[in-house]
């Protein structure tokens, strides 16, 4: 199973595995990590789980839509490495994928 | 603390976010969940969306996995139903007499759909929408040319007819209101979703006052009082929810169309706490009392509830939010649009699919509607939440970007 790392505000590490499949938000969900807040339950709906895509997986993540880009540059401090975390989908080739979560969703 | 029970009845978004709360603030003792449907806590919003269209599964709707809350602790009664609450005791008492007790209690009983009482009302193929057995049932009605006929413009009416439309049904709303989605967004608003509704398809009534369900054992028409009659293969009815208070009631707590309970979402039993669809809170910003419908109050309520059981109180002050997907249109509203007195609108309501509407009171803004429209939702938050003042001029024009109307740095919801 894929394993993924979320690294909190704070600098708390998990690593965490996460089925292919699922979202790298319900894997923060699945495991209490409460910097994703995840308030509409994945439907790219209301910005609450967001991360930064560590610089080395970047380009390996298949790119936001526009919706998404749109709630993104709205979000507390963004950057390029921004993502709703909602819509990362984990597949085998995502092991290993690192994730910073920002201080707040709000 | 460290053997005290906390005692949730209800398991759904509200009862689960709490037990997770809970242990995340470190509740050391005991954390059990009753609930009366046989499921862990499952995302509701998709009912009416994905799970209707058998796009997701039973399993895919579920919150957290079981193994989750085996890891930390948190245990379920499910299939269960509390009958009352001795606060004397401090237990709760099962329909099948099974005693629990509680060292504190919390109260996430959510609400149920409101039913028609009308002749015909219980004829197979009359069909609600509120849990995963109703969507089942839904389910076994429905195929393409089959007519379906839906009672009431509301939010859960209007997906529901999105739904059924991209799955071929004939599909008609009837709503007794003048308008579709009248008790919560402007006259724009219900003009824009009526549009394009139609131009899905969907025949909308409005002002309908429907008299009769008829059929032999099965509805095949809907009657109305203008002489009007509708075939029906299925009606599914979307009137609305009432807040399930008995069990508070009965036990003596404080209710006003909602269990009361103050900022900490304490009830007048220092024991015991309540959540989500079924309480009733002060709401400082709008100066009412509030009882909201929507996953966003169940999850922000669950946690201060916990945070307060864990002697850490917070208090509840967060904007009210929701979203409806119908369509190519993702709605995403922020705030409370009751009583506005001026309204900004953004975009053509009356051609395409996105527009904006901004919602004011004595100068203030206090909600928005934003239609495939993020940026204008994501900043209108902030405007609200942080009582900001914007150029309504250039708020109404699409051209001037929405980042640019305020600073962005701070965080304020």
């Amino acid at each position: 199973m894929p394993v993924i790392t979320y690294i909190s505000a704070d600098g708390a590490i998990n690593e965490i595995e996460v089925g292919s499949g699922s979202s790298v938000m319900q894997g923060a969900v699945d495991n209490m990590i409460d910097g994703i807040v995840a308030e509409c339950g994945g439907s790219c709906s209301c910005a609450t789980c967001h991360c930064y895509v560590d610089e080395a997986w970047k380009d390996k993540i298949p790119a936001a839509s526009e919706m998404e880009k749109d709630m993104l540059e709205c979000v507390l401090e963004p950057q390029p490495n921004s993502r709703l975390s909602c819509q990362i989908n984990v597949t085998d080739d995502l092991d290993g994928l690192v994730v910073r979560l920002p201080k707040s969703q709000f | 603390m460290t053997d005290s029970r906390c005692v949730i009845v209800g398991a759904s978004h509200a009862g689960g976010q709490l037990a997770v709360s809970l242990r995340q603030q470190g509740w050391q003792g005991p954390i059990l969940v009753i609930g009366e449907e046989p499921y862990l806590p499952y995302n509701r919003p998709p009912l009416s969306k994905t799970f209707l269209s058998g796009q997701k599964h039973v399993d895919d709707l579920m919150i957290r996995p079981h193994t989750q809350y085996e890891k930390v602790g948190i245990e379920f009664l499910l299939g269960q139903s509390v009958t009352s609450i001795d606060r004397e005791q401090k237990k709760v008492i099962l329909a099948e007499g099974d005693e629990i007790s509680y060292e504190k209690l919390a109260l996430a009983t959510g609400a149920r759909v409101r039913t028609l009482d009308l002749p015909g009302s219980d004829l197979e193929g009359m069909l609600y929408l509120r849990d995963i057995s109703d969507v089942e049932k839904i389910r076994q009605y429905i195929g393409p040319g089959k007519k379906a006929v839906i009672v009431g413009g509301g939010y859960i009416g209007l997906e529901t007819a999105a739904m059924l439309r991209q799955l071929n049904l004939e599909v008609s709303i009837l709503e007794s209101a003048e308008r579709i989605l009248n008790r919560v967004t402007a006259p724009e608003l219900s003009a824009f979703y009526a549009r394009v509704h139609k131009e899905e398809g969907v025949c909308i009534e409005s002002s309908v006052n429907i008299t009769e369900f008829a059929g032999d054992t099965h509805v095949s028409e809907v009657r109305c009082q203008d002489g009007n009659t509708y075939p029906a293969d299925l009606v599914i009815v979307g009137i609305g929810v009432i807040p399930n208070i008995e069990l508070a009631e009965a036990a003596g707590l404080k209710t006003d169309n909602g269990i009361c309970v103050d900022s900490n979402c304490l009830t007048n039993d220092l024991d015991i706490v309540a959540a989500g669809d079924c309480t009733s809170h002060f709401n400082a910003f709008y100066n009412r009392h509030l009882r909201l419908e929507c996953v966003q109050n169940a999850m922000d309520q669950a946690k201060v509830a916990a945070t307060t059981l864990c002697g850490k109180p917070n208090q509840y002050n967060a904007l009210p939010w929701f979203w409806s997907d119908q369509y190519d249109l993702k709605l995403q509203i922020a705030g409370l649009s009751h009583e506005y007195d001026e309204l900004v609108i953004r975009g053509d309501p009356e051609s395409g699919r996105k527009m904006a509407a901004f919602y004011y009171r004595e100068g203030k803004m206090i909600a928005v509607d934003a239609v495939n429209s993020p940026q204008e939702f994501m900043i209108g938050k902030q405007i609200i939440a942080r009582g900001l003042t914007v150029d309504k001029g250039k708020l109404s024009d699409p051209a001037v970007a929405m980042k640019s109307l305020i600073n962005i740095s701070q965080s304020g919801i």
